[in-house]
């Protein structure tokens, strides 16, 4: 198996797979390729988890540095160069496991364009896996804003009402976050003369510059995390987005801000990372209590949600930013933990939005006397949410926290006004949805969930709990690029 | 592994198996499979825990004096950072575990009856058996970090609890605010392991220069410092005033002395990682100020009320502050904070009670009052005696719950005492009980002659904290002495209030509810009398072991008394004066009663219906709800509002993509295509940005 080329394999499996159901449609017309294509998706993206596992047990953890690296020179300072330390092969991990859970579940749930959507999603997942895998700032800047374009289509073609209105925001927001990178990019080209990633990480730039760089991937990288205050195009997105693209951007893309900071911002740039410490605590802060606040007078599932994961992701700034290895760990292991519990939280809410069509909190009320098993799986998730013990969210933000205490008690005590805030907001919504009487006769013959959600669900449930109870499972892994982060900015 | 840690692990596990097999398996195993699976459960798990509780109080105190630990799994392992999942195996557990597994064990038995008529009777059994596991988890654990694991874990049985009867808005918002009002505290207590990890930084050559903490972590080579959640670890450091480095600091200290910043202040490290911890424990045992969530949660089942609200989940907070002696026992202010609030909170809680009408609501304010004599106990450094009434309170309030529910039950679920009235003569045995359970709550027994042992459970532990609050040196010492007299006074009035309200006079209930009236079935009626022979004996029998001759050989190093602490010993030289007041206090409260609710009963009518500000204050609590609901809930909203429609909507969106399009508008009209044609622009973007890149790799080249 060592002279396969894993990481390309996983990387473009899925491209292929597109590249068939595309190749079916041409030839055989939308009938036959709508029908064809949802099995095609599954298989391939299933086979693209086998792979990506495959990698992940040939990755040793003891070792330090990239791994599974795969180089070919392109032009002149820009290669082909793929590579993954534990933080990177855990996220292609999640995504390839995401993935399937999400064609599956849009079986019933998308209707038009079939072979469009599958191949939307397989494009999708190619380039999320390539940000990941990508050890040159050229390669990566492609994967990273190529990622956008199939993300554009899945809520421009499949979404809401107002989807024109989320995505024209999101395209603000993120254009001003490419330019500035690209910008940021280009000058280290042309200081530098290469993209390579391990290069770039080595070469010391003097501190003056550095800042203005650090601040220009900030740009990118803020906006796709989302931090407060460019925040306000995610709630927008989820809300327009069908399921799965919701889970797919809660559950992966946000990550990518994170991983942007703990690739990029902290190795190449440490002087102005630690300069800025004081601005990302009070941003991270700021995002938890006041993501906090709004999720807590929404009135739309969607939209609580989206900045709950506002809130959450305000942990993993914090983590970061605290540069000690409680808080880098509880950082990545908070961006895996919120994948599979923001990613289960919009699967539960599409299960009943495609029963009702609608998100509105107030139209719900009592769907506990119709779906038991639904109850109990939103509760599960909605604890998980809160960051109760033993599930994967209470490891994360505590590691989170303690990492933040070292750095600044202020910061921690400011996060954990947040802690109590979400127990507010979870179980308000979860009140209102799912206990108390049923009055809305048009939930009488709701049906609980289908073997294909209770599944899905389950799986997700056993990650939540598995996490939360042997975190260690993670913490072995991504120990190594861990302390290669701590050295790289000298702590 | 010895038969200890054999029954330790059935002990622990059997809830946990009970509370996954009838949750899981409910549609299987049908309402009596899952009760009986589960009650069958939890008694083996008790007659374990009994086993082992009596072995140790009874036998040689050896194998659980010392203390030892099962370690089970890793769990979180960061670094220096390590917290297992583990028993942990000594007095203080052994102790719980037996209190826990007990109280559980009848009140899953009592259940039976009591929610004979439920539909969901495998989903309520399934959460008592989750609670009792999520209990067991919190007191055996041998860190930090599982303690607080199981301290949220009985928060969420508790929530579920609380809401059990799911379609009872009251009974929803009860729960919430259950779980966010614990939430507050957990959060002190999470800040408080962060402080604790900040602290405890052990350099290497302060322990290779002590040697009295174990070798083993000298192995863990190439680590500078070792940081430590383990409660064996943390206490060692502490005990034996090592030299920490708090993070940052310039150079190693004796961890007594040792200070850092926390919120812009320069504080001891110790002292604030006990108040942070305490804020933990004021939440769970529902403390003066995070004491609201209490009386509300009195909306669950009454078993509930018995086992998570009286005998067990409330006593956490005080278990925690007596696992953490050796912490306390080096403070100033933290301890002197618990004293202050356990006081105070003894007195508050029991002037509410006066003038509470509903049956559970009066045993609630009382249960937050006894709390309130642990924790000032536990301040002045009488752990032990702490402990003590947290085992005897155990039995009598639990009796005193259930026998109101067996009450609630035989009235068709009436609450209100001012609908009762005469009624022991419908249930003679219920009256009875309820009788015992007041003996013991109101602390009879005779003063003066404690070798006899004659008295009533409650009379044992809570003149053993009367006294010790006379006996402390400490500067608390007599505002916790006068307001604990004063408590018990008013204690014995709201009980013999309760008793002649529900039992005595004429009875108030409607002719209907009165003839159907009846006494509990035996399945409820066997825990009643099994809890009153606890109410009855448990403190005459342990008093040697918990808090006299033989507290040292019974606690070993479960409990740690700094050197200079003797006042467990100076109690007994209190004058005698000293021990009748409280029995002073239980009678003039008795006399009281009888005069106001037997011999004048319209007088306290009148003064209800006439109100007065005293009264409107008492029975409103303090107002406390009405504050909170003003200034947080209110404030949160209002907050949430602004931040939403103001922040988000008119400042961030309108000053950016909102404003951008605007302006765009304004100038060209040209951005609204870009509406339609986002798509396109983007991919020009993309594309002109790989144009640019492309320009400056060539310049680059020429340049090169």
């Amino acid at each position: 198996m060592n002279g396969l080329p894993l990481l390309s394999l996983t990387t473009f499996l899925p491209l292929a797979g597109a590249l068939v159901v595309t190749a079916l449609r041409m030839a055989g017309g939308a009938r036959l390729a709508d029908g064809a294509s949802k099995p095609i998706a599954l298989i391939v993206s299933l086979a693209c988890l086998v792979v990506s596992l495959i990698a992940l047990q040939q990755f040793d953890p003891s070792q330090s540095g990239f791994q599974l690296v795969e180089k070919v020179a392109w032009y002149d300072g820009v290669s082909y160069h793929l590579g993954v330390d534990g933080m990177a092969i855990l996220l292609v991990v999640l995504t390839t496991a995401l993935t399937p859970l999400c064609i599956l579940w849009s079986f019933k749930s998308v209707e038009e364009r079939v072979s469009d959507y599958m191949i939307a999603f397989l494009v999708l997942e190619t380039l999320m896996i390539g940000v990941f895998c990508a050890l040159d700032l050229m390669l990566f800047y492609v994967f990273f804003e190529g990622g956008l374009i199939p993300m554009f289509l899945i809520i421009g073609v499949w979404g809401g009402k107002n989807r024109l209105y989320a995505a024209f925001k999101f395209f603000l927001y993120t254009l001003l976050g490419s330019l500035l990178l690209l910008a940021a990019m280009i000058y280290m080209y042309v200081t530098v003369g290469t993209t390579d990633v391990q290069t770039l990480q080595d070469y010391p730039f003097d501190p003056g510059v550095q800042t203005w760089l650090w601040l220009a991937f900030l740009a990118s990288f803020a906006v796709k995390l989302p931090m407060w205050p460019v925040h306000t195009w995610l709630p927008d997105a989820h809300v327009e987005a069908p399921t799965a693209g919701s889970v797919i951007l809660a559950g992966v893309l946000l990550k990518m801000g994170g991983y942007g900071f703990l690739r990029f911002s902290l190795p190449m740039f440490p002087d102005a990372s630690i300069l800025f410490q004081p601005l990302m605590f009070i941003l991270s802060v700021t995002a938890i209590i006041y993501a906090s606040l709004v999720a807590f007078r929404q009135t739309d599932i969607k939209k609580l949600i989206a900045y709950s994961s506002v809130a959450h992701m305000g942990f993993v700034t914090l983590g970061i930013f605290a540069f000690n290895e409680a808080g880098i760990q509880g950082a990545i292991f908070q961006m895996i933990s919120h994948g599979v519990i923001s990613g289960a939280l919009f699967f539960c809410v599409g299960v009943i939005y495609d029963r009702m069509h609608t998100r509105e909190i107030a139209f719900y009320g009592g769907l506990v006397h119709r779906m038991p098993v639904y109850a109990a799986l939103f509760m599960l998730f909605s604890m998980a949410n809160v960051g109760l013990p033993g599930t994967s969210g209470f490891v994360g933000e505590l590691m989170t926290m303690v990492g933040g205490f070292q750095a600044s008690s202020w910061a921690a005590a400011g996060a954990a006004v947040g802690v109590i805030l979400s127990a507010v907001y979870m179980l308000t919504l979860y009140r209102r949805t799912v206990f108390g009487e049923m009055t809305n006769e048009k939930l009488f013959d709701i049906r609980d969930v289908t073997f294909t959600e209770f599944f899905i669900l389950g799986l997700l449930a056993v990650f939540a709990l598995g996490l939360g109870v042997s975190p260690s499972v993670v913490f072995d892994i991504t120990e190594g690029s861990t302390r290669d982060i701590l050295q790289m900015i000298g702590k | 592994m010895g038969w200890q840690d054999l029954a330790a692990l059935l002990i622990v596990f059997a809830p946990g198996v009970a509370a996954v097999t009838a949750g899981l398996g409910q549609r299987f195993l049908g309402d009596r499979g899952a009760m009986a699976i589960t009650t069958a459960l939890v008694v083996s798990a008790a007659l374990a825990a009994g086993t082992l509780f009596f072995k140790h109080t009874f036998g040689a105190h050896e194998g659980a004096a010392h203390g030892h630990t099962i370690v089970l799994a890793r769990w979180i392992d960061i670094g220096t950072f390590i917290a297992n999942w583990a028993i942990r195996v000594d007095t203080l557990s052994v102790v719980m575990m037996f209190v826990v597994t007990s109280v559980s064990a009848l009140v899953h038995i009592y259940s039976i009856g009591y929610m004979e008529e439920d539909p969901h009777r495998a989903r309520f059994f399934s959460y008592l058996s989750l609670f009792t596991f999520a209990m067991l988890m919190l007191v055996t654990s041998d860190n930090f970090v599982q303690l607080f694991f199981g301290w949220e874990g009985v928060g969420l049985a508790s929530y579920l609890l609380i809401g059990f009867w799911y379609k009872k808005a009251s009974a929803n918002s009860a729960a919430i605010k259950a779980f966010v009002v614990n939430r507050v505290g957990d959060v002190g207590f999470a800040l408080g392991i962060m402080a604790l990890v900040f602290l405890i930084q052990v350099p290497q050559a302060s322990i290779a220069a002590d040697g009295t903490v174990a070798a083993t972590y000298l192995q863990q080579a190439g680590i500078e410092t070792f940081s430590s959640v383990q409660f064996e670890t943390v206490f060692a450091v502490i005990q034996n005033n090592l030299l920490v480095q708090p993070i940052g600091a310039l150079q190693a200290v004796p961890v007594q002395s040792a200070s850092f910043e926390f919120l812009g202040q320069y504080v001891y490290g110790l002292e604030i990682v006990g108040i942070l911890l305490f804020i933990g424990a004021m939440g769970k045992s529902a403390q003066f100020l995070l004491h609201t969530w209490l009386p509300d949660a009195m909306e669950g089942p009454t078993p509930v009320s018995a086992l998570i609200h009286a005998a067990t989940m409330v006593t956490a907070g005080v278990f925690l502050v007596c696992r953490c002696s050796t912490i306390y026992e080096f403070t100033t202010v933290a301890a002197m904070i618990i004293t202050l609030v356990g006081a105070v909170t003894c007195f508050f809680a029991a002037t509410v009670g006066l003038a509470q009408n509903d049956i559970k609501r009066v045993i609630a304010y009382s249960t937050c009052s006894q709390l309130g004599y642990m924790f000032f106990a536990a301040g002045l450094g009488a752990y032990q005696a702490a402990m003590f009434h947290l085992f005897t309170h155990a039995f009598f309030k639990a009796l005193l719950f259930l026998s109101a529910g067996a009450v609630i039950h035989g009235l068709h679920h009436e609450q209100d005492m001012r609908r009762m009235g005469g009624l022991w003569k419908k249930m003679p045995l219920t009256y009875v009980m309820m009788l015992l359970g007041t003996l013991a709550l109101t602390g009879v027994g005779l003063p003066g002659v404690e070798q006899a042992h004659v008295g009533f459970a409650g009379f044992f532990s809570k003149d053993a904290i009367i006294e010790v609050a006379y006996a402390s040196h400490d500067a608390l010492g007599p505002l916790a002495f006068w307001l604990s007299i004063g408590a018990a006074f008013l204690t014995s009035f709201y009980s013999w209030r309760l008793m002649f309200m529900t039992f005595h006079g004429q009875t108030r209930a409607d002719h209907h509810a009165y003839d159907d009236a009846h006494d509990a079935p035996w399945v409820m009626a066997l825990p009643l009398i099994l809890l009153a022979v606890g109410a009855v004996l448990a403190g005459g029998v342990f008093y040697d072991a918990f808090v006299d001759h033989h507290q040292a050989d019974f606690w070993g190093s479960a409990i740690f008394t700094a050197p200079d602490n003797h006042v467990l010993h100076d109690r007994h030289d209190v004058p005698f004066w000293v021990l009748l007041a409280p029995a002073g206090a239980w009678i003039s409260g008795l006399l009281f009663a009888t005069y106001f609710y037997i011999l004048r009963p319209a007088l306290p009518r009148r003064m209800a219906a006439n109100g007065g500000p005293l009264h409107s204050f008492l029975s409103n609590k303090w107002y406390f709800d009405e504050l909170y609901s003003f200034v947080f809930v209110r404030g949160a909203a209002l907050l949430g509002d602004l931040f939403w429609k103001v922040g988000d909507r008119k400042i961030i969106d309108g000053l950016g993509p909102d404003g951008a399009t605007r302006l765009a508008q304004a100038g060209a009209g040209g951005l609204s295509r870009l509406h339609t044609g986002y798509l396109f622009h983007y991919a020009l973007v993309i594309l002109l940005s790989a144009v640019a890149f492309g320009a400056a790799v060539l310049f680059g080249q020429a340049r090169g």
